[in-house]
Order: structure tokens, then C-alpha cells, then sequence
């Protein structure tokens, strides 16, 4: 059934990637706003707040390409999308960026009409285990009863790994999220795995949660990025340049803070002067206006700004999602 | 010879009150529960006797363990109030990090109150609530005038409610302002007028006996399109209000939106169905019974993924259906195949002396079925119409599945807000959309009861 439908979709993407795109720049500077898929609730990715904003760090990514096509960091609307639903959305021209937490594999990349303009989280799959259990490796979980969710390349992964180092174990999957955390929490299990930014997230909502841990082992590579529709080189290269403008801010120091200030700074490095659109025509390039990146940093901020807005509240420290330069494995081509 | 009576009784001796086991609340009780379990006469009811103890006393027990558990977490043990503004930890227990005994379980009803507005109206544009709130309280008063019999012309509110409201309520909530060109609107209410006039034509049997038989079709086909068009001309109009894409719609407002379309257009439509699939034309009666048949074979989560995901991909790219009116078509059809075979029983319950005596009258076939056989099917099948309704309200949830933000969708959208996050997150606003639930459907329920025992006193038995 899954295959099945991911060849529909393949299919149709294919069809429609020549005919839906073109220009989605124009389309979507016809409409006044971007439609932007996101998911259905994800604690710092893409979620609803108390009054029905939508915040997080795939959010800011879609406020940010607003904000270099429209100079308005609110001209865009979210449609949220449930994982089945995210690549015909995307493929029939329904949403123009699909920021919604999706993996980048070769199988989508290559064979549904989609293209990644990049990786804004460098994700990976955890385990978090109770601390009374007394492991400290992933490799003394020999016939462990591990809790789910169905249907996720989770699940997958967690069999990979125990076949690959040839253990034995008990799959209990559920539906939803709140149904694993609650067998885990009642003890159903020994194990709860998922993303490590889905373990931060839950962990609230663990009767004890300081009596858990999550362990080192990162047992897949989950690369999240914005989709964008085959076939139109020119919104592909603004959603991938407005990603690595916030990334480039960040190494450069540039924030909301000061990039005002920059801007009528005279003794600026020529990098950073190329960046805020006082030197050179990169916007125009693009097919927008040469302050594209400054309205980026104005109204949404740097990577950092972002991250820390969104992802650092859940628990979640910088990790391998640090600058190269800090450690990390961020690293964003130079804007020259 | 007399006989020395010792004592003669005059008067009759008081009346003793009933025994203690025949009247009253002791009575109610000892006949209806008691008397079971207290033949202890052979062997075989001893044991009889004492299984219903047993069974009694442990159902007894579970009921009022799991009434008191459910109320202790609703209501007692719940934290009401978040006054300091501290979200999740306001519920967290010491081994938290918050201020509540360890091993605490209540309901954490301030995320409850945080989320209110996303749990009734979604992401709808927070300055422009003043719209929803104006077409629930039109919409409240109208149905109210409506369905209390005192009122005077309820029936003329009964139909302004049908035709004006919704649109009304459509421009209110959508801003209007459509951009639908007016020429092309203009061109389908010519045609609309054109396909009525075709049918009065044939009605007058100039175009063949066949023919005017169906001229009836004609009539609800052209009246429909030309009232679509209306409503589709009105809605182009420029209010002047901030337009409200059906993309920010949510919670209760989505839940409401989808229940009272579908309830309000499978009634009309499920007669219409029921007297085709009834027809005595095979090309009516074969379309009625597969379109039925059709819609009645597919699970309505299976519609609901084809208009919502199938569909935008055989629709030529740049066409793009709105996704809540895809699912409210959906819904719409899917409900309506429900009605027609709930119309039909009805239809089927008549006495055919019924169809008989409204023909000796003289009367049309829309006649009698408006006046003699429609009053009396409808009437007949009130329980299943509203067990339809029932069923429609609750089956509205499952837009959540296609990213249309319903009262559940809201709900578990909220849940997943790692700024409340507490193990008695989900289970709280859980409680919450079920209470919600429980009272819409339960309203709906107790109305039918009570149009039932107004409508069916002439036949009760």
C-alpha cells in the first residue's frame, strides 16, 4: 500500500513537476503569500501556539524565504499536512515549500519529483531507556521490549540495529506518540525510541523524568530539510539561499540584533557586506531585491536565533547541529 | 335461641400499609433486586441466589471505584488555575520539578483553558473573532426559534435559516469577496433558468410521455443550479472584510461547519435518493441504487483520502479545490447514501393503500408525496434520521486525518505542545473534546425523543 502510493505520487510528480512549477516565484508573488506545508504539531519544529500561531524552527525557515521575497516575514501561510499527505501537497502545488520535518533519503530526492534545498537539523533516531534499568550502551539491550510508533522508518532503523548486531528483541508499536510515551511511562517497555528531537520533546510528560536517560548510541542519520518541487531552479535556489543565509549569519556574528546597525556601519568585512546586500547583486540574481538576506536577519534572525527560540527550550543543546566551525557539522556555502 | 356473641366487629380493621417488599422505594428495590438473590429453597437457587450477590456487589463496586477515580481526576484532585502563569509546571508533580505530591493524577485543566481558543476556532485570526462569534449567535437563535414550538412563523425562520444563514454565515467567516467573475455566474443561472423552463415544458406532456415524467428531475436539477450560482454571485460581492481562508478555520468551528452541511444537505438529498432508487424508471432507479450503493461500499476515511489527496492530482496543476469543501463534498455524498436508506424504510413502512388513496385523489406524484406519504415515512424513521445525525457528527473527526484542523485535530495539535507537557496532558484535553462531544450528541438525541412523542401521538401504543 505504501509502495503503492508513493508510486502514485511519484508518478504524478513527475507530471506535474514540469507543468505546476515554471515559476513558482511569480505564482507565488501573484497570490501576496508563500503556502507552506508543516506538520501537524511537532514541539519545536512546527506547532501551534496557545493563540494559533505557528512557531518553531521549520516555521522561521518559511518566514524567512517570505521575508526575502516579500521583505514581510508574515506573508506566509501554513497548511498543516500529515506525513501521508506531505508530498502530493507538495507535488500538486498546493503548499510552494514543504518545511515539515522530513528526512532526506535518495529514494524521495530521486524518485518523487522533489528536491532538498538543504538540512536545517541534522537529526538522528535515540533511545531513551529508565535509569533503574542500569545500561549504559545500547549493545546490552539484548531482548528488550522496545515501545514505537507504526508505520515510521523508526521502526525500521530499531530492527536494523538489532539484527546488524545480532540481538533479539520485542517490538511494541503504537499509533500515536502519546500512547508510546504512556506504555513506556507504565513500564510496558523497556526501551522508547524515536528522533532524539522527539525523545527532548516527550520527556515532559514522563511521570519521572529525571529518572531516565537517553543513551549515546544515534543508531540512523535523520537530515530534516525544506522540499521543493522538481524542476524550478529558481525557487529551489531561494529557498536553499535563504537557508544558508541564516547559517552564514550565524558564523559571521550577524543577528536581528545588530544587522541594522551593520548595514550603516562603514568599517564592515566585504563577506558581510556581500551577505546584507551592500555590496554586489546576489538578490538580484535570485530574482529578488538585494536586501533579501538583511530582511531575513530583521525579521526572522540567524540560524542561532532561531534554534535557540525553538529547539534549545526542549532540552536539546547544539550538538553536531553546531557550526563547523564550533564543532559542528553546519556548513553552508559562501555567499560571493 | 341467641347465640352470646362474645365479639361482634363493626368496622372494618385499618388498612395495614403494604409490606415493606411491595411498595415503595424498599418495594422497588426488593422486586427488582433483591427478590433474585434471596431463594434459598433448593440447592440450585442457593447458588443462583448468591451468584447475584456476588456479581451485584462487585458491579456495585466497580461503578462507584471508577465513577469516584473518573471524578477525584476531573474534579478533585484537578489544578484549576495556573494564576503565576507557569504552564506545564503548574502541573508537574515534585519529582517534576513542580510544587504537587508525587504520584498526583488530576486533569491539568488550565492547558485546557490556554488551548480554548485553538480548540474552538483553530488559528482563526484572533481580532477577527467578533465574525465567528456573530454567526454562532445567529445561528444558536435561529435554531432555538426554530425548534421551540411557541415561537411564532417558524416556519418562515425554518427557511430563512436554510437559505439565507448559510450564506450569510459564509460571508461572515470567509469575508466574501470570492473573485469569481460574475459573467461566467450570470451564464450558469441563464443556463440553470433554462434546464427549469426545458422541465416545465416536458411537464406539460409537449415533449412526450417519457419525458414528462422526469420533468421533475429537471425542476430540482435547474432550481439547484441556479440557487448555487446565487449563492456563488452573493459571495463574489466585496464586503469589505479581511478575508479568512477556510486554511485558518478550526476546532469546533471546522467540526460544526462539516456536521450541520452534512446534516443539513443529506436529508433533502437522501429523500431525493430514496424516491429515485423507488422510481418505476429503470434509468433513475439503476442511478439512485449506484450512486447509494457506491458511497454506502467505501469507508468514509476512504473518501476522505481520495478528495484530499487523489483528487488534486487529477486536477489539471494550478486548479486547487479548497481541502475542507473537497472533504465537505465528501462528507456531503457519503452521509447522504446513509439518509436515502433510512428514507427508504420509511418509504417501504407505508401502507401502499396510502400511495392508492393519494392517487384516487387526484393528486401529482410530488402531491402526495409531500402531503400523504412524506408527513408519515419521515415520521416513522426519526430515530434512525437523527441516529444518522448522531453518527455524521461524531464520524467528522476523521477530517483530522487529512490536516483539516477539527475540534480532535485542535486537540491533539495541542497536545502536542511541549509547553504543557505533563503525563496528564492528553488525557485532559481528551476528557475535555469528549465532554464537548457528549453534549452535542446527547442534545441531539433528547430532541428526537421529544419530536418523536409529539409526532407519533395518534399511534402510540
Amino acid at each position: 500500500m505504501k509502495k503503492l502510493t508513493a508510486a502514485m505520487v511519484a508518478v504524478a510528480g513527475v507530471a506535474f513537476a514540469a507543468a505546476a512549477s515554471a515559476a513558482t516565484l511569480d505564482d507565488v508573488k501573484a497570490k501576496g503569500h508563500i503556502q507552506c506545508g508543516v506538520s501537524q504539531g511537532l514541539p519545536g519544529f512546527s506547532n501551534a501556539d496557545d493563540s494559533g500561531n505557528w512557531t518553531g524552527l521549520d516555521v522561521d525557515m518559511c518566514r524567512a524565504v517570505a521575508a526575502a521575497v516579500f521583505g514581510d516575514s508574515n506573508a506566509v501561510k501554513f497548511t498543516p499536512l500529515s506525513a501521508k499527505q506531505r508530498f502530493t501537497a507538495l507535488a500538486s502545488g498546493e503548499v510552494d515549500i514543504l518545511s515539515r520535518n522530513t528526512t532526506w533519503t535518495m529514494t524521495r530526492d530521486t524518485q518523487l519529483g522533489l528536491n532538498f534545498a538543504g538540512v536545517n537539523y541534522y537529526d538522528g533516531q535515540g533511545m531513551m531507556v529508565p535509569t533503574s534499568l542500569g545500561v549504559t550502551s545500547a549493545l546490552e539491550l539484548d531482548g528488550a521490549n522496545i515501545c514505537t510508533n507504526t508505520g515510521t522508518t523508526t521502526e525500521l532503523n530499531i530492527t536494523d540495529y538489532f539484527r546488524a548486531n545480532g540481538m533479539s528483541f520485542n517490538l511494541v508499536a503504537f499509533e500515536k506518540a502519546d500512547e508510546v510515551v504512556a506504555a513506556y511511562d507504565a513500564g510496558r517497555c523497556d526501551v522508547y525510541t524515536t528522533d532524539r528531537s522527539g525523545l527532548a520533546a516527550q520527556r515532559g510528560k514522563l511521570t519521572a523524568p529525571d529518572s531516565h536517560m537517553v543513551l549515546s548510541e544515534i543508531i540512523s542519520k535523520e537530515p530534516l530539510g525544506p522540499v521543493v518541487r522538481q524542476g524550478d531552479d529558481q525557487w529551489f535556489n531561494i529557498v536553499r539561499w535563504s537557508l544558508n543565509a541564516m547559517i552564514n549569519a550565524e558564523e559571521m556574528g550577524v543577528s536581528s540584533a545588530n544587522v541594522n546597525n551593520l548595514k550603516f556601519d562603514g568599517s564592515i568585512t566585504p563577506a558581510v557586506a556581500r551577505l546584507i546586500g551592500k555590496e554586489g547583486n546576489f538578490g538580484e540574481e535570485l530574482g529578488l531585491s538585494n536586501d533579501w538576506a538583511y530582511n531575513i536577519l530583521m525579521q526572522v534572525g540567524n540560524y542561532a536565533e532561531s534554534y535557540e527560540a525553538n529547539v534549545t527550550p526542549l532540552g536539546l543543546a547544539r550538538g553536531v547541529n553546531a557550526l563547523w566551525s564550533d564543532g559542528g557539522i553546519l556548513y553552508a556555502a559562501p555567499i560571493r | 335461641m341467641t347465640k352470646s356473641r362474645k365479639y361482634v366487629r363493626l368496622k372494618d380493621a385499618p388498612l395495614l400499609p403494604p409490606p415493606a417488599t411491595e411498595a415503595g422505594v424498599t418495594g422497588w428495590l426488593w422486586q427488582n433486586i433483591f427478590a433474585s438473590m434471596t431463594d434459598f429453597q433448593s440447592i440450585g437457587a442457593c447458588v443462583r441466589s448468591l451468584f447475584m450477590i456476588f456479581f451485584s456487589l462487585l458491579l456495585v463496586y466497580v461503578f462507584v471505584d471508577q465513577t469516584f477515580s473518573l471524578m477525584d481526576f476531573a474534579i478533585f484532585s484537578a489544578v484549576w488555575s495556573d494564576p503565576e502563569g507557569l504552564k506545564r509546571e503548574a502541573c508537574w508533580t515534585l519529582q517534576q520539578g513542580g510544587a504537587l505530591p508525587d504520584g498526583w493524577h488530576g486533569a491539568c485543566w488550565p492547558f485546557v483553558w490556554a488551548k480554548q481558543k485553538f480548540a474552538w476556532f483553530g488559528p482563526y485570526p484572533s481580532e477577527e473573532l467578533w465574525r465567528v462569534y456573530l454567526s454562532f449567535a445567529i445561528g444558536i437563535f435561529g435554531l432555538i426559534w426554530v425548534l421551540v414550538e411557541r415561537m411564532p412563523f417558524r416556519a418562515q425562520v425554518g427557511v430563512l435559516m436554510l437559505t439565507i444563514y448559510p450564506l450569510f454565515a459564509f460571508i461572515l467567516l470567509t469575508g466574501g469577496n470570492s473573485g469569481a467573475s460574475f459573467t461566467g455566474i450570470g451564464v450558469w443561472i441563464i443556463a440553470g433558468i433554462a434546464v427549469i423552463s426545458v422541465g416545465r415544458i416536458g411537464a406539460t406532456g409537449y415533449l412526450g410521455a417519457v419525458f414528462s415524467s422526469v420533468s421533475g428531475v429537471f425542476g430540482i436539477v435547474g432550481w439547484g443550479i441556479v440557487a448555487l450560482n446565487v449563492f456563488r454571485g452573493v459571495a463574489a460581492v466585496d464586503f469589505n472584510l479581511t478575508p479568512v481562508g477556510t486554511g485558518d478555520w478550526g476546532g469546533l468551528l471546522i467540526t460544526l461547519v462539516v456536521a450541520l452541511t452534512g446534516i443539513v444537505a443529506s436529508l433533502p438529498l437522501g429523500i431525493v435518493l430514496a424516491l429515485g432508487r423507488r422510481s418505476k424508471l429503470p434509468v433513475i432507479s439503476i442511478l439512485c441504487t449506484i450512486f447509494i450503493e457506491f458511497w454506502r461500499g467505501v469507508p468514509l476515511i476512504t473518501v476522505l483520502f481520495m478528495a484530499s489527496v487523489m483528487l488534486p492530482l487529477f486536477l489539471p496543476a494550478g486548479v486547487n479545490f479548497d481541502n475542507l469543501l473537497r472533504a465537505l463534498i465528501g462528507v456531503m455524498l457519503f452521509s447522504a447514501a446513509y439518509m436515502a436508506e433510512v428514507v427508504r424504510g420509511g418509504l417501504q413502512a407505508i401502507d401502499k393503500g396510502q400511495y392508492e388513496g393519494a392517487q384516487a385523489m387526484g393528486l401529482s406524484f410530488w402531491q402526495s408525496m409531500r402531503l400523504i406519504i412524506l408527513p408519515q415515512a419521515l415520521t416513522h424513521v426519526i430515530p434512525g434520521i437523527v441516529n444518522t445525525f448522531i453518527g455524521l457528527f461524531k464520524d467528522t473527526t476523521l477530517v483530522s486525518i487529512v490536516g483539516i484542523f477539527d475540534l480532535l485535530g485542535a486537540g491533539q495539535s495541542a497536545v502536542a505542545d511541549a509547553a504543557w507537557s505533563t503525563p496528564v496532558q492528553a488525557i485532559t484535553m481528551y476528557l475535555y473534546i469528549g465532554i464537548i462531544f457528549f453534549i452535542f450528541c446527547f442534545g441531539m438525541s433528547r430532541y428526537s425523543i421529544f419530536m418523536e412523542k409529539k409526532l407519533s401521538k395518534s399511534r402510540r401504543h
